[in-house]
């Protein structure tokens, strides 16, 4: 792992007058609050009625007592003065949390793509399940799936976020220690979250199986990100609040209600890691698809097009093709996404009329969608040449393809018919990916690569050729995987709905299971090329960080007054 | 920062916003025309199916759409086309006498798609989805019966299985000679080799055949019957004919021997109903080996 003093840099060597050195209310606050919650742990952990609980609380105690030091060491390192908004005029940026969470994105990345090579390679030969509970399909998909969504996904928009409303807002991160508290207990909460998923532990309701006090914790987590976020852009120097703000904002206040809203559940006992979620049968399931669909919505949707908002215009050093397509598509879009989630449930008991909304608002939802396809592909118009030369450039620009390919194919399958033939197919799988590894891979990847030389102080990446070659293998492993799966799941679907003409299925599931194979092995076969891809570049962000060209800087206090 | 001034962009022809983010700005495009055109069909479409479809919820219940549509409903209408095609025949199926099936056409129609259709969902994970069997799984298609291959028996066995724990289940299992104490190690590897000769495969070498015969007879002739043709009602496989449910080779022979067999068919009287079980029963028969 990357050594700590890539991270913590002296803020600044300006010369100190001499103050008297005191912790700050939210150093010995905090300080306190983790020293109590470490006892709490403690206590919770010898009273633990199930193993995996007495290792999660164990593992707290011992987190809380890291974060104690953590906040006592960091005091005595650091000067007397808390480093300041501004030198000289100019804001003094907080990078650290930032290159934190770009380093363990890129981590967390690898660890999930390889987590869906294995569990796409146990679809294709079982027996790589080794009937060993801890590695078996049912255990290692959500480990899959949150890493890549929460894990690397997550940092990725935390630590754009944080980067972002920063330089549009040319102020300072708010708080001292509170973005390092998001980013270190965001973390925090995949470790315990994925750990559980191992172990068992699990509320079964997809994409939110963290139990009650991984929950808890994230919501705290969650609320200081939101505070943190919203006090930088209070402390703004600009007049207006820049459109990458809108959409990370959007982002984080509707997963926090929607995190809220689907996880309300009573545990068996504070001592033991079960719980029952209070709602029940259609209730769930439709509480369980609003969250999910907008999980999508805002998470992967909302977040990544404020990426798209920064960085395509910022590389391609264009204006934004359109301020008032921003404005209406924005609206539109988070205004229409939260009533999709029911077409996750068509032809099911949820009423009628439900299933209608959602299908509905689905198909209405796709220019709101496509509005942000246009924006981000016309912000291009004038530097089309530069796809040729900057393969990062290309990187996010076919992400916006992909994201269009994507707000086209779902509202397509939200179409009852459609989804008919498309539910519980492997279409399903493969319409996910397209948008997960060419639109949230992509232009996360787009986004390192620009961010980590900005934030590293690096002249340029160590090689744009291996960004390149990132790009078409990755690319290669995309187009296998959706291909694959579109097969696959067509196949599967009218497999499944073939009749007799005396009214008897066709084929029975396991036929239908046979006929998977060659697919699932195509599509292990494209999710290899992807993961291969992601360590090119990670050994090519490395080599920045450790051997690129240090970007010449004017030391700060010569420069010539403004 | 130059607030409300726009700039000429000579690539787009338009101006900016006159907002500008760490160097990046804004073009006053207005919104393309058939983006708008569009997202208003989509609206205008939604409206129009909410008309047409139950859609919006009122107080204690919900708009119901112009012509009453419900999946309820339509799910019913598509039960009753599969009751009209076939209500019936499947109720003279129910009545008709397992025997009598075969004899008539329409009927062992109808069992052997039915039966296929429930051997798919519940036989073919052990047995393969064509009946072909695995290792310790008989293979369904050859003439070769563990418990008898007439209609009647394949009933049976369906119905009650073979060390199910169903009171009527097929009870007689391999003994573990070995494990037992019954026979020593080198005698399993002479009876092995005998078993392989019955059907005309090649034993070791310096392997004593009258050896095996004698403890062959002494052991195995009980069940397997003179000269090991087998014997259905106790399931002892006829080790003659070249079909193993095992293996033939001897590693396999002498697990078999020293260890002993007792696989299980489960019992499918209360799972499925008795007119499910006769079309199994027929479409197993029909397969290809059925006396």
């Amino acid at each position: 792992m990357v050594s700590g003093g890539v991270f913590f840099q002296r803020e600044s060597a300006m010369p100190q007058p001499s103050i008297s050195k005191t912790m700050t209310t939210g150093e010995s606050g905090l300080a306190l609050v983790f020293a109590v919650a470490a006892f709490l742990c403690l206590i919770a952990s010898a009273k633990a009625l199930d193993a995996p609980f007495a290792f999660h609380t164990g593992l707290s105690a011992a987190a809380s007592l890291a974060a104690v030091f953590f906040i006592i060491n960091r005091y005595y390192d650091r000067p007397a003065r808390l480093p300041p908004a501004e030198i000289n005029g100019r804001p003094n940026y907080n990078m650290g949390p930032i290159k934190f969470t770009a380093a363990i994105a890129m981590f967390w990345g690898i660890a999930g793509f390889l987590v869906g090579l294995i569990i796409a390679s146990q679809l294709a030969w079982p027996a790589l399940n080794f009937d060993l509970p801890w590695i078996q399909f049912g255990r290692l998909r959500p480990l899959h799936t949150s890493a890549v969504i929460f894990a690397f996904g997550g940092n990725v928009l935390i630590g754009t976020s944080f980067y972002v409303v920063q330089k549009s807002c040319r102020a300072r991160l708010a708080g001292d220690l509170a973005p390092w508290f998001v980013v270190l207990g965001y973390n925090y909460f995949i470790l315990i979250a994925g750990t559980g998923y191992l172990l068992g532990v699990t509320q079964s309701k997809e994409y939110a199986e963290p139990e009650w006090y991984a929950d808890l914790w994230l919501t705290i987590v969650w609320v200081t990100y939101l505070l943190v976020f919203l006090g930088t852009i209070i402390k703004r120097k600009e007049p207006h609040i820049f459109v990458a703000n809108w959409f990370y904002l959007a982002f984080i206040v509707t997963i926090a209600v929607l995190h809220l809203g689907n996880n309300p559940a009573l545990p068996v006992s504070f001592f033991g890691s079960k719980s029952y979620i209070a709602w029940g049968g259609i209730q769930d399931a439709m509480f369980q698809w609003w969250y999910g669909h907008n999980a999508v919505g805002f998470f992967l949707t909302a977040g990544f097009l404020a990426i798209m908002y920064y960085f395509i215009p910022k590389r391609a050093e264009r204006p934004i093709y359109s301020y008032r397509l921003s404005i209406i598509h924005f609206w539109a879009l988070i205004f229409l996404y939260i009533w999709a989630g029911p077409h996750h449930l068509h032809y099911t008991a949820l009423p009628d009329w439900t299933q209608t909304l959602g299908m509905t608002f689905s198909i209405m939802l796709w220019m709101p969608s496509w509005g942000g396809m246009i924006n981000g592909l016309m912000t291009l118009s004038g530097a089309w040449d530069k796809l040729r030369t900057d393969p990062v450039l290309r990187m996010l620009v076919v992400s916006v393809a992909f994201y269009g390919m994507s707000t086209f194919e779902g509202p397509m399958m939200s179409i009852k018919v459609v989804n008919s033939l498309s539910h519980y197919t492997d279409w399903t799988i493969g319409h996910v990916h397209s948008g997960a590894l060419g639109w949230v891979g992509f232009v996360s990847f787009g986004a390192l690569y620009c961010l980590v030389p900005w934030i590293w102080n690096r002249k340029g990446l160590y090689s744009l050729k291996l960004v390149n070659w990132h790009f078409w293998i990755a690319t290669l492993g995309i187009v296998l995987y959706i291909s694959a799966m579109w097969v696959s799941g067509i196949l599967q679907g009218l497999m499944w709905r073939a009749y007799t003409s005396l009214g008897f299925l066709e084929y029975s599931f396991i036929e239908s299971v046979e006929a998977m194979h060659p697919f699932y092995v195509i599509r292990a076969a494209g999710g290899a090329l992807f993961l291969i891809g992601a360590l090119i570049m990670a050994y090519n962000l490395w080599m920045t960080v450790r051997v690129g060209e240090q970007e010449v800087q004017m030391p700060v206090a010569l420069q010539p007054a403004e | 920062m130059t607030d409300h001034h726009g700039e000429f962009d000579s690539v787009s022809g338009r101006s900016t916003t006159g907002h500008e983010w760490d160097g990046i700005k804004e073009l006053n495009t207005p919104l393309p025309r058939w983006w708008v055109i569009s997202f208003y069909l989509t609206i205008v479409w939604s409206i129009g199916y909410w008309i047409v479809y139950p859609a919006w919820p009122l107080i204690s219940s919900n708009t119901t759409g112009l012509f009453g549509y419900s999946t309820r409903a339509s799910v019913a209408v598509e039960l009753a086309n599969l009751e009209a095609v076939r209500g019936e025949k499947m109720a003279a199926l129910a009545a008709a006498p397992l025997a009598d099936i075969e004899r008539d056409p329409a009927l062992l129609a109808l069992a052997r798609a039915k039966g296929k259709t429930v051997f798919g969902d519940n036989c073919a994970p052990c047995h393969g989805s064509g009946g072909a069997g695995a290792k310790g799984f008989p293979n369904l298609n050859d003439d070769d019966w563990l418990w008898g291959g007439t209609l009647d028996q394949i009933m049976q066995t369906i119905q009650f299985g073979a060390r199910s724990g169903h009171a009527k289940a097929h009870e007689g299992q391999m003994l573990a000679f070995g494990k037992d104490g019954v026979l020593k190690g080198d005698e399993i590897v002479t009876v092995a080799n005998y078993v392989r000769s019955l059907s005309g495969l090649p034993a070791r070498k310096g392997f004593d055949a009258a050896k095996g015969e004698k403890i062959f007879a002494d052991n195995c002739v009980a069940c397997h019957g003179d000269g090991g043709k087998g014997n259905q009602e106790l399931g002892a496989p006829n080790l003659t004919d070249k079909i193993w449910l095992y293996g033939s080779d001897e590693a396999t022979l002498i697990e078999t021997i020293g260890q002993g067999r007792a696989g299980v068919m489960p019992a499918w009287e209360g799972r499925l109903d008795p007119s499910t079980i006769k079309a199994m029963a027929v479409y197993v028969h029909s397969l290809g080996g059925g006396k």
